[in-house]
């Protein structure tokens, strides 16, 4: 087995997949894709690489790796499609929502105005949320239409991508937690739960605990069939528990971070991952 | 152990032989540093700032 790592920064994660594929006799070949020079006309690597494995931390460095690699007649995990798919929440909450699956009310709106208006439909509070970003970052609650216009206004005065697309959401009452699971392949291995007593946002990024998760078979039928709808081989999907509506899935995350999900559940995700994308590899 | 200097202080930074590119260090100066391979030697720069796209 022969792996091509796509990294911009060695976080604990690829950290780890370096060492487990040590032990397992796998070869990893890691490109780091900050000093890397891709040209056009050149669409082959001197390495022989059966597939590479993509954790850039940066979604456009991703996207676009991704994309190039499988120009050059590779797989990636995850590829280009499945990237876009996961990276931007109106694609990912409209073609869940299509197939049936519980996500939060949303709506899209392009201008204040009417961001401001359908708030009121839904109900306060409302959740806004940058179209693409992690971490919680950006992520605002609003008790009511006063907050709402400051935050709208705010976004429009960013710099982000998509400052001119408001992403509304309802406000799901949750318990102090949620749910992350992972997909690797067509299986359902481990997740955790994020508890964080003093804030909403429950991100590890912003000091939530992580807990380990006992997988059910609802749960586990969910994951599959949002892998099946976005694609992918390794998602970290992110999901609500509602009192009343059951599971609801918030997103997906198309280059899962895990290294609280092997602390607190005793789980070499790496090396799981590593013998998947080989059994994979071998079909 | 390769002794390396810090871009920022010229302080000196030790890293692993193998340590590859990517991986972050931070140093008793306060900057965090990012290490970087040129002409196959090990070297030190000025971390990147996290970016709006960064994260899961
Ligand atoms: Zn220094």
């Amino acid at each position: 087995m022969r792996i091509g790592l796509l990294y911009d920064i060695l976080r604990w994660e690829e950290k780890n997949l370096v060492e487990e594929s040590k032990k397992l006799g796998f070869k990893l070949y890691p490109l780091y894709t900050k000093d890397t020079v891709f040209f056009s006309n050149e669409l082959k690597l001197n390495e022989d690489i059966d597939i590479f494995l993509q954790r850039n931390v940066s979604h456009n460095r991703a996207l676009v790796t991704s994309f190039i690699i499988e120009q050059m007649g590779y797989h990636v995990i995850n590829d280009y499609n499945n990237l876009i798919l996961c990276e931007n929440k109106i694609f990912t909450t409209y073609l869940l929502s299509k197939h049936n699956i519980n996500v939060p009310k949303t709506y899209v709106a392009f201008n204040r105005i009417s961001a401001l208006e359908y708030a009121k439909k839904l109900g306060f509070p409302v959740v806004v949320k940058p179209v693409e970003g992690s971490w919680g970052r950006m992520v605002a609650k609003a008790d009511n239409a006063d907050t709402l216009y400051s935050y709208l206004e705010y976004q429009e005065f960013t710099n982000q991508k998509y400052k001119d697309i408001f992403y509304v959401q309802e406000f799901i009452n949750k318990p102090n937690r949620d749910i992350r699971v992972f997909v690797i392949g067509d299986e359902v291995p481990v997740g955790i739960y994020r508890v964080n007593e003093g804030n909403w946002r429950t991100n590890t990024a912003l000091g939530a605990k992580a807990l380990p998760l006992k997988i059910d078979e609802e749960i586990r039928e969910i994951a599959l069939k949002v892998q099946k709808i976005v694609g992918g081989f390794f998602l970290g999907i992110d999901v609500f528990e509602d009192k009343e509506r059951g599971y609801i899935v918030d997103e997906v995350n198309g280059v899962p971070e895990y290294k609280n999900t092997v602390r607190v559940n005793n789980f070499n995700l790496s090396e799981f991952l590593l013998k998947k994308i080989a059994e994979w590899v071998k079909r | 152990m390769v002794i390396l200097k810090c871009p920022v202080c010229g302080g000196d930074v030790s890293v692993e032989d193998d340590a590859l590119p990517g991986e972050l260090v931070e140093h008793e100066c306060g900057a965090q540093l990012e290490i970087i391979k040129q002409n196959n030697r090990l070297n030190l720069r000025l971390a990147e700032e996290v970016g709006e796209d960064w994260g899961e």
